[in-house]
C-alpha cells in the first residue's frame, strides 16, 4: 500500500483573533499533525474538508499552512464564504479530512536579504517561514491589511523580524500601498535581495508589475479557487512565462514573477 | 466476495474506475492509495495536438455538485505516450485513453496512435464534452455522427475494446445509446456532464468565464441512473455507469440497473482516496445486501409489478 497522505485528524482548537467583526472572523484552526513524513515546507498548503461536511459542499477548501510543529498544525483562514462559515463551527475533537503536504514552496536564501509582502491573509504562509528561517536578522515585512493588527497573529512575526504594516481602511487608501509596494521591490531588485509575496490577486499584480519593471527577484503565490489541489481537475490554472495554462496546486502556488504572466 | 469481471473483453479485478478529467493521468492520485486496487483508470481527455483549454474561471461549485468548463486542456497524445504511460503501472492496472477530437476522420487517427500502444487497454470516445465548440455537445446529439466516430475508431482502434462516452443531454438516450452500438462499439459509458450555468448577483457575472459548463457530482446522479437503466436495455453491450458516485453504496446502485462497471468522477475531489475507498467497500456492501455474486447482482433490480 502506498503512502496514504490523505487523513482523518481531530480539531484542537477553533478560535476567532483579536475582535473579528461576525461574517468576517479571522480564525486560527489547530488541527492533530497529520504524521507527514518527512515534512513541510513554508509555502505549502492543505486542503480540508471536515467530516461533518453534507454532500452541498463538494471541495476541499485550500490553506497556506501556517505552522506546523510535531503535534499540531496550523492554519489561519477568514470567513468569506460557504465553506469558511462552516469552518468556523468545528468544535475540539471534531474530525477534519485533511491532504497535504501540497504545493511548492518559498526559497530561504542564505546571507541574502529577503522582503515579505503579505496583503490580508496572505500573512499565513509567513508566519512558518520566519520561524523556519535560519536568518531572521535578514528579513523585512510590509504588511497590508485592513481588519486591525490584533485580528491576525502578528505578534509572533512582529517579534522576529523589521516590520512595517499599513492598514486599508478606505479604497483612496490604495495608491500610498501600491506606490509603497513598488518603492520596496525596486530597492530589493537593487539590493539583490529576494521578494516572496502572498495575498490577493491585484496585491500580486502591483508586485508582479513591479518585479518586471526593475528586475526584481519575486516569488508570488497564487490563491486560485481549486477542486482536487492535486493537478487532476485543472479547474486552478493560471498562465506561466510562456503563456501556457499550469496548475497552481501543483507547479504553485509559489511562482517565479519572471515564469508566471498576470497579464489582464 | 470476489467482485472481478469482463467488461468488452477486458478483465477487471473490481469494476470500480476512475473518470476521465478527474484522475489527472493517475500518477497525481499515488500518494493517496494503490492505483493497483483499482478496476481501471480512464485517464484525461487527449486529442491529437495539445489544447490550452478554456479561459479561467473554469470550476464552480454549485449545490452537491460542481461546473466546469476546461475545455480538454491536455498536452496531446504523444506527449501521453512518452511521458505519462511508462510511469504508470499499465501491465497490472487496466489504462483506458480517453479521446477527443472534431470530427469522425480525427477520431480514427487519434485511434490509430493508441492502437499499437500496448500501456493502453481500451479506447473510450468522448463525444459529449459540453466545454468545446467543435467535436462536443451538438457532436453527440446526433446519432448519426455517433455512429460514424463509433464506425472511425473501430476501424483503427486494432484489437482495443472501443467505449462510447454519451451525453445525457439529449431528449431519448436510448437513440444514442442505439447509434453507438451500430457502429461497432464494443461498449458505452455514460454519463457525461449535464450543460448548466452559474451566476453572481454581486457581479452580475456568469461565474464561469465560458459561460456554460457541464454539471456533475451528486447533482446529477439520479439522471445518471436513469440514463444507464435504459441504456442498457436498449442495447447488448455491457454499459458502465458514472454521475454523482461517492460511496460504494452509489457504485452498487449503478451496478443494480445493470451497469457492468462504474467510474468515480467528481468524488475524487471530495477525498482523493475516495475511488480507493469505494474500491474497497464494495464486496463488503454486496455481501450486506446479500447479493450471491457480482454477476447475480448486476442488472437485478425488481420492477413494480
Ligand atoms: C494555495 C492557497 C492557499 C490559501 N491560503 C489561505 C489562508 O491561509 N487563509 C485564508 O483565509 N484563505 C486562504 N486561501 C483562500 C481560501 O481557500 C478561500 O478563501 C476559501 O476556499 C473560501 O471558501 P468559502 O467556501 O468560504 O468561499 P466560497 O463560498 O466558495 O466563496 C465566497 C467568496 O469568496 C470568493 N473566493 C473563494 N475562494 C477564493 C479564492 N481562492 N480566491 C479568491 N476568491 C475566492 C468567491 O469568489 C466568493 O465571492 C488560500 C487559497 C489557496 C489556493
Ligand atoms: C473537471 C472535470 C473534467 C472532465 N474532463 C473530462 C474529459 O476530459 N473527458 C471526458 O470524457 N469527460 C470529462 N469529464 C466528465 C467526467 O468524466 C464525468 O463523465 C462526469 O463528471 C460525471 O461523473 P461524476 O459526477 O462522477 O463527476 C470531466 C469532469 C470534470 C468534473
Ligand atoms: S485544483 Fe485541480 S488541478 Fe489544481
Amino acid at each position: 500500500m502506498s503512502a496514504n497522505n490523505c487523513r482523518a485528524v481531530k480539531v484542537i482548537s477553533n478560535k476567532p483573533l483579536g475582535l473579528s467583526s461576525p461574517g468576517e472572523e479571522i480564525v486560527e484552526l489547530k488541527l492533530e499533525y497529520p504524521d507527514w513524513k518527512p515534512g513541510w515546507r513554508a509555502g505549502q498548503f492543505v486542503m480540508i474538508r471536515p467530516i461533518s461536511w453534507p454532500l452541498d459542499l463538494v471541495w476541499g477548501r485550500p490553506f497556506s499552512i501556517c505552522n506546523a510543529d510535531e503535534t499540531s498544525l496550523t492554519i489561519l483562514f477568514q470567513v468569506v464564504g460557504r465553506g469558511t462559515a462552516r469552518l468556523l463551527e468545528l468544535k475540539e475533537g471534531d474530525e477534519v479530512n485533511i491532504w497535504g503536504p501540497l504545493g511548492n514552496f518559498f526559497s530561504k536564501p542564505q546571507n541574502r536579504p529577503v522582503l515579505m509582502l503579505a496583503g490580508g491573509m496572505g500573512i499565513a504562509p509567513f508566519c512558518g517561514y520566519v520561524d523556519s528561517h535560519p536568518q531572521p536578522e535578514n528579513l523585512k515585512l510590509f504588511f497590508a491589511h485592513r481588519p486591525p493588527l490584533e485580528n491576525y497573529p502578528y505578534k509572533g512575526i512582529s517579534g522576529k523580524v523589521d516590520v512595517e504594516d499599513i492598514r486599508e481602511t478606505k479604497p483612496t487608501d490604495i495608491p500610498a500601498i501600491i506606490a509603497r509596494v513598488e518603492e520596496l521591490v525596486k530597492e530589493y531588485a537593487d539590493n539583490d535581495g529576494l521578494i516572496v509575496a502572498c495575498g490577493p490577486t491585484p496585491f500580486l499584480k502591483t508586485i508582479w508589475n513591479a518585479a518586471n519593471k526593475y528586475g526584481a527577484d519575486a516569488e508570488l503565490s497564487l490563491e486560485n479557487r481549486m477542486a482536487c489541489g492535486v493537478g487532476a481537475c485543472l479547474g486552478c490554472v493560471c498562465k506561466d512565462g510562456d503563456d501556457h495554462h499550469t496548475q497552481v496546486c501543483t507547479t504553485g502556488p509559489v511562482f517565479k514573477a519572471n515564469n508566471l504572466s498576470l497579464e489582464g | 466476495m470476489d467482485v472481478s469481471i469482463d467488461f468488452a473483453g477486458l478483465k477487471l479485478k473490481n469494476p470500480i474506475l476512475t473518470a476521465s478529467g478527474t484522475f489527472g493521468f493517475g500518477l497525481e492520485f499515488k500518494r493517496f492509495g494503490d492505483l493497483e486496487s483499482l478496476g481501471g483508470i480512464v485517464v484525461k481527455g487527449l486529442s491529437l495536438k495539445p489544447r490550452e483549454g478554456n479561459p479561467m474561471p473554469r470550476i464552480a461549485e454549485t449545490p452537491c455538485g460542481m461546473l466546469n468548463a476546461i475545455g480538454i486542456q491536455n498536452p496531446g497524445v504523444e506527449e501521453f505516450i512518452n511521458k505519462k504511460l511508462p510511469k504508470l503501472p499499465w501491465k497490472t492496472l487496466p489504462v483506458l485513453a480517453n479521446l477527443y477530437a472534431t470530427d469522425a476522420a480525427e477520431f480514427g487517427e487519434l485511434a490509430g496512435v493508441l492502437a499499437g500502444e500496448e500501456g493502453v487497454a481500451a479506447l473510450e470516445v468522448n463525444v459529449s464534452c459540453p466545454n468545446v465548440k467543435e467535436g462536443g455537445i451538438a457532436f453527440g446529439q446526433d446519432p448519426r455522427q455517433i455512429t460514424k466516430v463509433a464506425e472511425a475508431v473501430k476501424k483503427n482502434a486494432g484489437n482495443k475494446p472501443v467505449i462510447i462516452k454519451l451525453s445525457p443531454n439529449v431528449t431519448d438516450i436510448t437513440v444514442c445509446a442505439k447509434a453507438a452500438e451500430d457502429g461497432g462499439a464494443d461498449g458505452l459509458s455514460l454519463i457525461n456532464t449535464l450543460s448548466g450555468m452559474a451566476v453572481d448577483i454581486e457581479r452580475r457575472t456568469p461565474r464561469l468565464a465560458n459561460v456554460i459548463g457541464g454539471l456533475s457530482g451528486p447533482a446529477v446522479k439520479p439522471v445518471a441512473l436513469r440514463c444507464v437503466y435504459q441504456a442498457v436495455n436498449a442495447v447488448k453491450i455491457p454499459v458502465m455507469g458514472l454521475g454523482g458516485i461517492t460511496t460504494a453504496e452509489d457504485a452498487a446502485e449503478f451496478l443494480l440497473v445493470g451497469a457492468k462497471a462504474v467510474q468515480i468522477g467528481t468524488g475524487n475531489f471530495l477525498s482523493p482516496d475516495t475511488a480507493f475507498k469505494v474500491a474497497e467497500e464494495l464486496s463488503k456492501v454486496l455481501e450486506r445486501v446479500k447479493a450471491e455474486s457480482i454477476d447475480e447482482f448486476i442488472g437485478s433490480l425488481q420492477l413494480p409489478k
